[in-house]
């Protein structure tokens, strides 16, 4: 018996090899949690086009929307782990997701980690009918009007509640959270001065900074955004621990084999260093991993920090 | 004036191009297409289609992307009048009238009139995006929290009067759909309310599995009783092409629907949804003859399906003036125009004048196409009706399930599709009309998001609704309205209009 077990022990393993030499040899779906049209749905289109490319086989984008991403990635993460189904997680449903949902069917350091995307930053932006108009009159006006602001956000789980929420922990203000059901409403609503400030990824932002619809206080990235120079960072406008970016990262179910998901590390690679692949996403105002954050050690270490990072954040504000 | 005509010069010389030109019409087929069909939306269908457009530039994608979706909103009234399907929360009231017209030999034209009002609504609404746009674009911006909210008190009144049978029924029905829209996730909390659960329903009950299940299926499932029925339908099938009279009574209607769904359809948070249920109880309140209405009133068809088209039309304003979706096709072309480098917002006008205007100018000739595409198909539409139901009901049902699973990949979506056929088949046997339910559902979210964030931003106060002019102009009006709905002499008049 003992003998049985240890032959089918090296069979599976060399039928499991086997295949992961052959890998791919079907379509591989991607499981976006997020409507179409999207940052990250943006994101892994541009990316999973080229990766199609070099992997020889087509990346299918499935759109899985629902419960701040934790539907897709939950779906994405019961799915067999023959490399044949992976997902585009963030900083949602792989950092914050684990205190804000307490039913949360998996683990998102568990999940075998494929690799970085991109990210986005994130802004801090103000209606232009707010009177400050830097960060440091920002911040002053929030502590002596502690009744009077409405922060916008759209939606608990969303980029811009869990930012938001970790800049008010910062500063130690508590404003009035309004919920919305997405970024534009909220715009809306902060365009003709219902709401007073908010916290969104730049792609959201930008064109309507441009315009002067709305005033960006600072960009939480280390350096100034190629799409918004005027903008200054917050280590520039004096809020240098609000560090915030909303990465967007692949991943594959627990137990996926190393070198499937080495050979999908390579072609993320691959994608990340095309030309054309990079001057979209550039476009986008979102931010490359550099060389050493582009492995799955890399990322793997990184959830691990996020995770721990956001949940007594979120855990207090709630 | 001279800029109006420049402006628009260019935008026909960009979308009279060959290529795009092409673009355009694969857009119109698609949408007419997937509109007919009922259950697969246009949401399901761009989203699809976005990587095709990968290799096309960007005015030509977006032309096309735009096609299918006013394309779906003309073939998604075939499926409402001829099969009783509504596709989208759009074409509901014309399930009202456009079927019963069907069902007395009138399917032509009822068609007909549809693809002709809607042909009228587009032409005015893409003149009045030319010119107007920018400055109608400020609208929006009135529109807070506490307007909102107003507004769509105002919608529910309006769902009193769209009922046929008891005012007590039609209430019920209302609170129904309005209990419906609070399962799922609560905006503020975040936390989970009425889902049992089910994790599927923390997002809500989808609109597409309620509304087929409640009308399609339960429908289907009523005719299979008398299978005999329908052979009246079938030996009449009638004109194609609405006659002088038809036109004549049609006309006004036209008009105003276009303005009621074209004004509706600017406003940010899905206002275009409203159009059509305004237009049909301003038909109804201008009547002559109210009872006509439910009964296969033209006008029924027309406004409605005139509202429906310019507000599809409109919506267009604020993704193109301000760069904010105003419902989730449009968040759908955002990120369409993102992928293809374009990031909307104020400046794609002054910036991309030839997407713009290309844009204008090919809704123009999209709904031309339309009407070419449509009215000689009519006559093949008003055949379906002649399929056997032995063969068309289950190609209804496979469609309709292959639409739900599409919207989300979501197995559980068509599961709940057969609960709501079963809760709709009981709801017809007491004699409940589900159309005020499913009103009721969709103001219902909005509502509740709209209440909360106003209440939120007075600091809980209630005083926020009156005190700003138009949610108080607006609340005045919904009370006018009740006071004549509930008015002794008035409901006696109603209920010998109403019951049957």
């Amino acid at each position: 018996m003992k003998m049985f077990a240890a032959a089918l022990a090296i069979a599976t393993a060399l039928t499991g090899s086997a295949m992961a030499q052959s890998y791919p040899a079907k379509p591989i779906t991607m499981i976006v949690p997020f409507a179409a049209g999207g940052p990250t749905d943006i994101i892994a289109r541009f990316v999973g086009e080229h990766m199609s490319r070099s992997l020889g086989q087509t990346i299918v984008i499935e759109n899985v929307a629902g419960a701040g991403g934790t539907t897709g990635i939950t779906r994405a993460a019961g799915s067999p782990n023959d490399g044949y189904t992976i997902m585009m997680g963030h900083m949602g449903t792989h950092g914050a997701a684990p205190a804000l949902y307490p039913g949360l069917k998996y683990d998102p350091t568990a999940l075998v980690p494929v690799g970085i995307a991109a990210s986005t930053p994130i802004l801090i932006v103000g209606s232009n009918k707010l009177p400050p108009k830097t960060l440091q009159e920002f911040i002053a006006y929030a502590k002596a009007n502690p009744d009077k602001l409405n922060q916008a956000h759209a939606g608990i789980g969303s980029v811009s509640h869990s930012t938001c929420v970790m800049l008010n922990v910062q500063l130690g203000i508590k404003p009035t959270a309004v919920p919305y059901t997405g970024t534009g409403p909220a715009l809306n609503d902060m365009i003709s001065g219902q709401v007073d400030y908010m916290c969104d990824q730049i792609v959201n932002l930008s064109e309507q900074i441009r315009a002067g619809n709305v005033r960006a206080y600072a960009i939480a990235s280390p350096e100034r955004s190629p799409a918004l120079p005027d903008v200054p960072t917050t280590k520039e406008a004096g809020l240098p621990e609000y560090q915030v970016i909303a990465w967007n990262a692949i991943f594959a179910p627990v137990g996926t084999a190393p070198e499937i998901t080495a050979k999908l590390n390579d072609a993320l690679k691959k994608a990340l260093a095309d030309e054309t692949t990079r001057g979209r996403l550039l476009n986008l105002g979102a931010v490359l991993p550099k060389e050493n954050e582009q492995s799955q050690a890399f990322l793997g270490e990184f959830v691990k920090q996020e995770v721990a990072r956001w949940t007594p954040i979120l855990k207090a504000a709630k | 004036m001279n800029e109006f005509a420049a402006n628009l010069a260019l935008g026909f010389g960009t979308a009279l191009s060959l290529q795009n030109l092409f673009l355009c019409f694969t857009g119109c087929m698609v949408g007419t297409l997937i509109g007919v069909l009922p259950g697969v939306g246009p949401i399901a269908t761009i989203a699809m289609l976005l990587p095709i457009t990968f290799g096309l530039d960007p005015v030509g994608a977006l032309i096309m992307l735009a096609g299918i979706y006013y394309g779906a909103q003309y073939g998604g009234s075939t499926t409402a009048i001829l099969v009783n399907i509504p596709g989208e929360a759009t074409s509901v009231v014309t399930t009202l009238d456009g079927h019963q017209m069907a069902k007395q030999g009138r399917a032509g034209v009822a068609l007909g009139i549809a693809a002709i009002g809607s042909f009228f609504a587009g032409t005015v609404a893409t003149l009045f995006i030319a010119a107007v746009g920018k400055p109608l674009s400020q609208i929006a911006q009135f529109f807070g929290p506490a307007e909102y909210f107003s507004l769509m008190v105002l919608g529910l009144i309006f769902a009193v009067v769209l009922a046929r049978g008891s005012v007590l029924k039609a209430m019920c029905m209302i609170l129904l759909g309005l209990l419906v829209a609070t399962v799922g996730t609560d905006l503020v909390s975040g936390q989970e309310r009425l889902t049992l659960g089910i994790q599927d329903l923390s997002d809500g009950v989808d609109f597409a599995s309620m509304a087929m299940g409640i009308f399609g299926f339960a429908e289907i499932i009523r005719n299979l009783e008398n299978p005999e029925a329908r052979d009246v339908v079938k030996s009449k099938i009638g004109r194609l092409l609405p006659n002088w009279q038809d036109i004549k009574d049609a006309s006004l209607p036209v008009l105003r629907g276009t303005f009621i769904g074209g004004l509706l359809g600017i406003l940010p948070g899905n206002g275009a949804v409203l159009g059509p249920f305004a237009a049909y109880t301003v038909e109804k309140k201008l009547a002559k003859d109210p009872s006509r209405f439910g009964r296969g009133a033209i006008e029924g068809v027309a406004g409605p399906e005139s509202a429906n088209n310019a507000g599809a039309q409109t919506a267009f304003i604020p993704l193109l003036t301000l760069g904010i979706p105003p419902n989730a096709v449009m968040a759908l072309m955002v990120g369409a125009m993102t992928i293809h480098g374009i990031v909307p917002g104020p400046q794609v006008m002054t910036k991309n004048p030839d997407l713009f205007w290309g844009m204008v100018a090919s809704m123009w000739v999209g709904n031309l196409m339309l009407l070419i595409i449509n009215l000689p198909l009519v006559g093949m539409w008003v055949r379906l009706l002649q399929v056997p139901y032995r063969l068309m009901f289950p190609a209804i049902m496979i469609f309709c399930c292959i639409g739900i699973y599409s919207i989300n990949n979501n197995t559980s979506d068509v599961l709940f599709t057969g609960f709501f056929a079963l809760s709709g088949y009981a709801l017809l046997k007491f004699g409940f009309e589900p159309a005020p339910m499913l009103l009721g559902f969709v103001l219902g979210k909005l509502m509740e998001e709209k209440l909360r964030q106003a209440m939120i931003l007075s600091r809980g106060s209630f005083m926020t609704f009156v005190e700003r002019p138009l949610s108080l102009a607006l609340l005045i009006v919904s009370l006018i309205m009740l006071i004549i709905a509930v008015l002794p002499a008035m409901r006696q008049r109603r209920d010998e209009v109403f019951t049957e």
